[in-house]
């Protein structure tokens, strides 16, 4: 599983960072987590609100930072 | 005595012992009583727009503003910004978004004026620490400078002075889902959980120096520096407010208890909208979509517009202030 946190550098993309990191270790899933910082790359998944979280090409949530809890359902 | 002072006195005085009449008395029933009602006004309408967000989203929006033409395009871009989620660090994929949809320059712009100029926090704090009458000016002067800048850039024709890469960008279709009532409900409570967070270390700051002021400045001592009859007050003001990095939530409270003292309405109006609208964070993020000429330009619009509608209010007989 890829998940991708979609952020220009913001409080809130570090935020989302730290709960996907934790979802993914509290579900015990395999999963890579990358940050994408860059902004022509961001906007290229059609995301206008950072921070945005991406599993597998999906976009899950943007501009809000999900609780651990929604993040694990999301996984 | 309206229902909060008399909270604010009942918890200050009566709870907490402290004597009526001294000053401190003064600076904590002033506290008390307008966090409370902030913080009650800013829930119910948070909530409220929350919901409404959950229908207008930028995708939405981006939708209804391709290929509009300069006037109506503007006007629309004005008032979707107004409810609108927007925080300067969404600025940029905001911007990207748009001109890849087709939106127009100048119709960009009036959006990108409008949402952090014009919004419900801004509005709450006016309604509730100045009144409808400065809320609705505030607002109106906002919607009209965030119509005419946008007109106004659109017609300068700077489609050149926006970075190469912007244009090169190609975006996945994104099929919305749509959303059911309990979704939007969920949504709200957390939108404005989330909010009243953010802005809420701003409200207590923001209220605190007001209540201070409010409690030990004496009358008027603002009126022979800012006051209506020194046309420096203004311009000094926005350049003050350049560089401040606050938002509505921190700076309408203080300006309120400014104006108490004698600061003209006109130049506390300015004062605002440079503070919330012109700040150097958004600025620097602005700057990667954008040349220094277009960015410089922004600027200088935005703040020459402050200027102008603090002279404005300052020379007209409005007997708010």
């Amino acid at each position: 599983m890829k998940i991708e946190i979609l952020g220009g550098g913001c409080a809130n993309c570090t935020k989302l960072y730290e709960s996907a990191r934790k979802a993914v270790s509290d579900s015990g899933k395999k999963a890579t987590i990358v940050k994408v910082t860059d902004y022509s790359e961001i906007a290229s998944y059609g995301v206008m609100r950072t921070p945005a979280l991406v599993i597998d090409g999906d976009i899950k949530s943007e501009g809000r930072v999900p609780t651990v809890d929604e993040i694990k359902k999301m996984l | 005595m309206d229902a909060f002072e008399q909270l604010g006195s009942w918890v200050v005085n009566g709870v907490f012992g402290v004597a009526a009449g001294s000053r401190a008395s003064d600076v904590a029933v002033y506290f008390v009583a307008d966090v409370t009602k902030i913080f009650l006004l800013l829930s119910v309408m948070v909530f409220l727009i929350s919901i409404v967000r959950t229908f207008i989203t930028p995708q939405k929006v981006k939708k209804w503003l391709g290929g509009r033409k300069e006037g109506v395009g503007n006007v629309l871009a004005a008032l979707l910004g107004v409810p609108t989620p927007f925080c300067s660090c969404s600025a940029v994929p905001l911007f990207i978004g748009f001109v890849e949809a087709g939106v127009p320059l100048g119709v960009t712009f009036s959006f990108l004026i409008s949402a952090p100029l014009v919004n419900e926090v801004a509005a709450v704090l006016l309604l509730g620490l100045f009144g409808w009458k400065v809320a609705a000016l505030y607002i109106g002067s906002g919607l009209v400078i965030a119509v005419l800048a946008g007109v106004l850039i659109g017609r300068l024709n700077l489609e050149s002075e926006v970075e190469e890469f912007v244009r090169k960008v190609r975006s996945k279709k994104q099929d919305e889902k749509s959303t059911a009532w309990q979704g939007r409900l969920d949504f709200a409570k957390a939108e404005t959980v989330d909010i009243l967070k953010r802005v809420g270390p701003y409200i207590l700051f923001g209220v605190g120096i007001g209540a201070l002021i409010h409690g030990l400045a004496p009358v008027g001592f603002l009126s022979d520096i800012a006051g209506r009859d020194n046309p420096l007050a203004v311009p000094v003001a926005v350049l003050i407010g350049v560089p401040l990095y606050s938002n509505a939530a921190g700076t309408i409270p203080i300006v309120q208890a400014l104006m108490a003292k004698g600061m003209a309405l006109g130049t506390a109006l300015a004062f605002m909208m440079s503070v919330t609208a012109l700040s150097l964070p958004e600025m620097i993020i602005l700057r990667k979509v954008l040349k220094p000429k277009l960015l410089a330009l922004f600027i200088v619009i935005l703040a020459v517009s402050f200027v102008a509608v603090g002279l404005l209010f300052n020379a007209l007989p409005l007997g708010l202030g």
